[in-house]
């Protein structure tokens, strides 16, 4: 990518003349305070406001998918009052307070489930310079943040004391913890490409060109590796058999109410985003433009556009795929869950960063 | 600012995100008292015996076999860090360091550890 354009949109001048500006007329430890006040009603703006996008989303595409309407009467044509009315119904119900439960483990438990997502959301590099958490250790980090999740949920079906909530944690707690495996190989596959870490590393790696198209079909594969495991690990369908409401009713979440339902609620659908987003920023080259070698005129008006507009849209193209087959594939057994992961895709993933290696080491990729 | 204070103020938010929802939650949720709501919710037929029973011991096994995969992922995001500089001899020594985890993988296989009884 043109440099000149890089560092025309990069934040970085404007985040770093906002801390100068402040230390000017406050003490440093104030302005730290105040930044961090800002960065953390950013982070909630952005996250309540994805949620809402993301489970209107879903229902309209569902809709789609299996021939019906989805929500049309709230708020005029196309239902789009249907999620503020949803939040506010969430809002004004009871919370059930349960007689045997273990009372704190099951306070404990959306927050957990929160801070997992919390954390690994504000992982995701939107923007060149606009990224909350870049460490050193990036997408080991955020692999390590999210498997936070899985205790959240095992906690909440302990803890409700209800036998419907038990057996829908265990499922669910073997099932994310074996495709943690595969998400982390594939993982590392793109470490062993970009050959570095650190999240913004690794975009800036892709200037030349998407990881996805300069491993071969090698990458590829463990694209798709990575979007079978990412759907599991989020616990949506095919693999939701943690909350198979045929036989559950709705899993480790079951005995909870209101507002404390709706974290759980809130958790899977931005558990989803950044699912998305790190494929996004792992395969299909973050926020850098599309370019296609030799076309200049072409790559220059891509430049154009700025880096969280390619973002959003890379990001939205991967939710739209794993809704896709969320709504088009019948629901697993716990066996075929695991014989899936362990018989087939632990194999391959291994088999895919092995020859990642060999056509880094030997210098094939692009 | 470093990395642990954004780190402070992201797990901080997360917490004041829960608290306060569940704050204005409790503020303007109705509130009645029925002995039935504090039972466990088991399609309205009242629940019989132990609610914490034992479960399938198919799920320790897969967790422990999880615990020796995920600690080699562990051991190898370092070496895929730096994977193209230590060129042929790194890539010999991990495959080496992988062969005898497939051959665990592969001993779990064949004394059935990965069937689902």
């Amino acid at each position: 990518m043109n440099q000149a354009f890089l560092d025309y949109y990069s934040l970085e001048p404007l985040t770093g003349w906002i801390h100068r500006t402040l230390c000017g007329v406050m003490p440093e430890d104030w302005a730290v305070f105040l930044e961090g006040l800002v960065i953390g009603v950013v982070i909630l703006l952005a996250y309540a406001l994805l949620a809402v996008v993301l489970i209107y989303m879903e229902r309209r595409v569902c809709g789609a998918f299996q021939c019906r309407i989805g929500p049309n009467r709230v708020g005029g044509r196309g239902g789009l009052l249907q999620v503020p009315a949803d939040v506010l119904k969430i809002l004004t119900k009871e919370i059930i307070r349960l007689k045997k439960s273990d009372h704190l483990l099951y306070e404990l438990a959306p927050y957990l489930v929160i801070l997992a997502s919390v954390v690994s959301f504000s992982c995701l590099p939107w923007h060149k310079g606009a990224q909350v958490l870049d460490l050193e250790i990036g997408v080991f980090f955020v692999l390590a943040a999210s498997s936070i999740g899985v205790l959240g949920i095992l906690l909440a079906g302990w803890s409700s004391n209800s036998k419907y909530t038990l057996i829908g944690a265990v499922r669910s707690g073997a099932m994310i913890i074996s495709y943690e495996l595969s998400l982390g190989i594939t993982v590392l596959t793109m470490v062993v490409l970009s050959g570095t870490m650190s999240i913004s590393g690794i975009v800036e790696s892709q200037a030349g060109g998407w990881n996805i198209f300069r491993g071969h079909i090698v990458a590829v594969v463990a694209f798709i590796i990575y979007l079978i495991a990412g759907n599991a690990e989020a616990n949506r369908g095919p693999f939701d058999l943690a909350e198979a409401e045929q036989e559950l009713t709705a899993g480790y979440h079951t005995e909870y109410s209101g507002m404390h339902f709706g974290f759980f609620y809130l958790a899977e659908y931005l558990n989803l985003f950044i699912t998305a987003g790190i494929a996004t920023t792992l395969f299909l080259g973050g926020w850098m433009p599309f370019h296609v070698a030799g076309l200049d005129g072409f790559n220059a008006v891509m430049d154009y556009i700025p880096g969280i507009v390619w973002f959003l849209g890379k990001t939205f193209f991967v939710v739209f795929l794993l809704m896709w087959i969320r709504w088009t594939f019948p629901r697993l057994r716990i066996d075929q869950v695991l014989t899936l992961e362990w018989k087939y895709l632990m194999p391959l993933s291994l088999l895919v960063m092995m020859v990642m290696t060999v056509f880094k080491v030997f210098g094939l990729v692009f | 600012m470093t990395e642990f204070t954004l780190l402070t103020v992201v797990v901080l938010t997360a917490i004041v995100l829960v608290a306060a929802a569940l704050g204005i939650a409790r503020l303007l949720a109705p509130r009645s008292f029925n002995p039935q709501k504090g039972e466990p919710y088991e399609c309205g037929v009242p629940t019989r015996g132990e609610t914490w029973f034992q479960f399938h011991a198919g799920y320790y096994l897969y967790a422990l076999l999880f615990l020796v995969f995920d600690i080699e992922t562990v051991f190898l995001f370092p070496w895929a860090a730096v994977a193209g500089k230590l060129g042929v001899q790194g890539l010999v020594c991990v495959a080496f360091f992988l062969l005898i985890l497939v051959l665990g993988l592969a001993y779990a296989w064949r004394k059935g550890a990965l069937e689902w009884k």
